[in-house]
């Protein structure tokens, strides 16, 4: 981690398209070639919006893929902050910090006849894209080890990336809270109610969402034993390790979600 | 024109007037930043003994501000000495610890003992006003406590002393004063001021501890406005420090009376603030053909 985190900088960044993909939901192209060469997936950008005040705060953003030497952010606009962001136009300089943080440990884990399970609930989906095409053009990776992703939505018109999925050749299965596609229920359920139907050997369960889903998620892999990873968020303050801010509670102490995440394997986790 | 931008705090000397803040300022800010062209850091306070800090959440942003209640999260003195100071203290900055007590001052004074021994060390800190601890009153919420605990201090100790202040009292400049009196060699102020914020849709606080400390932009007046007042009573060099975001904010800090200025919260904004301000201190001084920057401190015209 020590040679990529040496390397990270402020490039000279730009806005390359920042268009809304569904909903409150927005998909933002960045040049930052830098960003875009050391960027491995689970890992983010920390964005300063705008160049007052108000907010005064970077935001931190997962990367959502990397296009040569673009990256691409998936957002939801939630507040001020997001909601300024979705507004940027194409060309506009953008201030970005990156690539920050631990990504998934997914390099170890691929092994034959064994599959990786993709969990996420709403807007969680954003790093599973840059995972999922890591998956495939890893050397180890047989076509047989097809990730299965579990995408969760509140509704058919709040999914996000089921094509980007398929495109790539992962199997995909939807849940919806109100039943308008796919499973009809929590992804959580839906995890559990697949888990007890598969044959195959699952490598790792890797999710991201909100917290509650997440511990949901590590208390089903816990009852089959298998390896997890989840992706946590974290108030941040400043996004590099230095205000310990974005603390989480770990079985060796507080760890920054930052600097020492945002993935954290499961056990380490202490909720 | 070349101009000075070295300024004197006790014995310490610094090339130029801007310092990293306690609690802003960690190794890895390495990544974005030369420390030589810094003029002095401050390590994030250590207490004697480890200290877990507070739960999450810890931080919060509101309007042009962001609260804290990090809670003195810190390795102690033990694992600090062998493996953060010896590291430190290589880097070829004046390095100025920060130091404070949780529970008995006591601990205080032992730490100035341990710390004193310690040649490449020319300088501390010690930190009388943070505000997320779970005591009633802070020592620098009282003259004379303040007075009793610096001028131990000051025996325990040859090296710079530097008190740092809360904004958090009627009158900073009483307890400057006192700092002044039992004779610590400079002041730093202002600490974080204590607030809070609420989450209408949980009905929760924001920050597991309720209170907590604000920075940033939102209190760079009550900041100014305590250095000025501070600058009237005491000879020492002050430090002045609370929302300084660019050169212009540091200028208004020198112009009350701060020797130096402490950059915090933009480190986490910009972690290269404090590079730029270094560059439009400079930058100011020529264009207004001041030599020396000393030239500059206090001289607001009121």
């Amino acid at each position: 981690m020590s040679e990529i985190n040496s390397k990270f900088q402020i490039p000279n960044s730009r806005v390359v398209e920042n268009k809304k993909i569904k909903n409150k939901y927005f998909k933002m192209v960045i040049f930052c070639p830098p960003i875009a060469k050391y960027a491995l997936p689970g890992q983010f950008v920390s964005i300063k919006i705008v160049d007052n005040y108000q907010p005064l705060l970077r935001r931190p953003f997962s990367i959502h893929r990397v296009q040569g030497k673009n990256i691409e952010i998936l957002y939801e606009v939630i507040g001020k902050g997001t909601e300024i962001l979705s507004r940027r136009k194409t060309d506009e300089s953008i201030d970005v910090i990156g690539p920050l943080g631990n990504g998934f440990f997914y390099q170890e884990i691929i092994s034959k006849f064994q599959i990786p399970i993709l969990v996420s609930g709403g807007i969680g989906v954003a790093p599973f894209v840059f995972l999922a095409e890591e998956l495939f053009q890893n050397s180890k990776f047989k076509i047989q080890n097809k990730p299965l992703v579990l995408l969760g939505a509140k509704t058919k018109n709040e999914l996000l990336c089921e094509k980007d999925f398929k495109r790539l050749g992962c199997k995909v299965e939807v849940s919806t809270d109100d039943g308008s596609y796919g499973f009809k229920g929590k992804v959580t359920d839906l995890l559990k109610y697949l888990l007890s139907t598969i044959n195959s050997q699952i490598s790792t369960i890797y999710a991201c969402g909100p917290g509650p889903m997440l511990k949901e998620v590590i208390d089903i892999s816990k009852s089959y034993s298998i390896p997890t990873e989840v992706s946590l968020e974290g108030h941040m303050a400043c996004g590099i390790g230095v205000c310990l801010g974005c603390v989480v509670n770990t079985k060796t102490g507080y760890k920054r979600v930052c600097k020492d995440g945002p993935v954290f394997k499961a056990e380490e986790l202490v909720w | 024109m070349r101009v000075n931008l070295s300024v004197k705090i006790g014995k310490l000397n610094l090339k130029n007037p801007v310092i990293l803040c306690s609690g802003t300022f960690s190794e890895e800010l390495k990544y974005f930043l030369d420390f030589k062209k810094i003029g002095a850091l401050v390590t994030k306070t250590i207490t004697l003994k480890p200290n877990l800090g507070n739960p999450p959440p810890r931080t919060c942003e509101t309007p042009s501000g962001l609260l804290n209640s990090i809670g003195l999260e810190n390795p102690g003195l033990d694992l600090f000495l062998k493996r953060d100071l010896v590291k430190f203290l290589k880097w070829g900055v004046p390095i100025i610890v920060s130091i404070t007590s949780i529970d008995e001052p006591e601990e205080l004074f032992i730490l100035a003992k341990e710390l004193a021994k310690i040649k490449e060390l020319k300088t501390i800190e010690v930190n009388l006003s943070c505000p997320n601890l779970r005591i009633k009153k802070l020592i620098s919420q009282d003259k004379d406590a303040t007075y009793n605990v610096v001028k131990k201090l000051r025996k325990i100790s040859s090296q710079t002393l530097i008190v740092k202040l809360s904004p958090n009292v009627t009158d900073i400049s009483e307890i400057a004063l006192a700092a002044e009196k039992a004779g610590a060699d400079s002041v730093s102020l202002i600490n974080t001021v204590s607030a809070m914020a609420v989450d209408i849709q949980t009905r929760k606080p924001m920050l597991s501890t309720v209170t907590g400390g604000l920075s940033g932009p939102a209190i760079k007046p009550i900041a100014l406005r305590a250095v000025w007042q501070v600058y009237q009573r005491v000879k020492i060099p002050i430090i002045g420090m609370g929302g300084i975001m660019d050169a212009k904010d540091a200028i208004e800090f020198i112009l009350c009376g701060a020797t130096a200025v402490g950059i915090g919260t933009a480190n986490f904004v910009n972690p290269k603030a404090s590079l730029e301000i270094i560059e439009g201190i400079k930058g100011y001084l020529e264009a207004n053909r001041f030599k020396d920057i000393k030239e500059l401190i206090g001289t607001l015209k009121v």
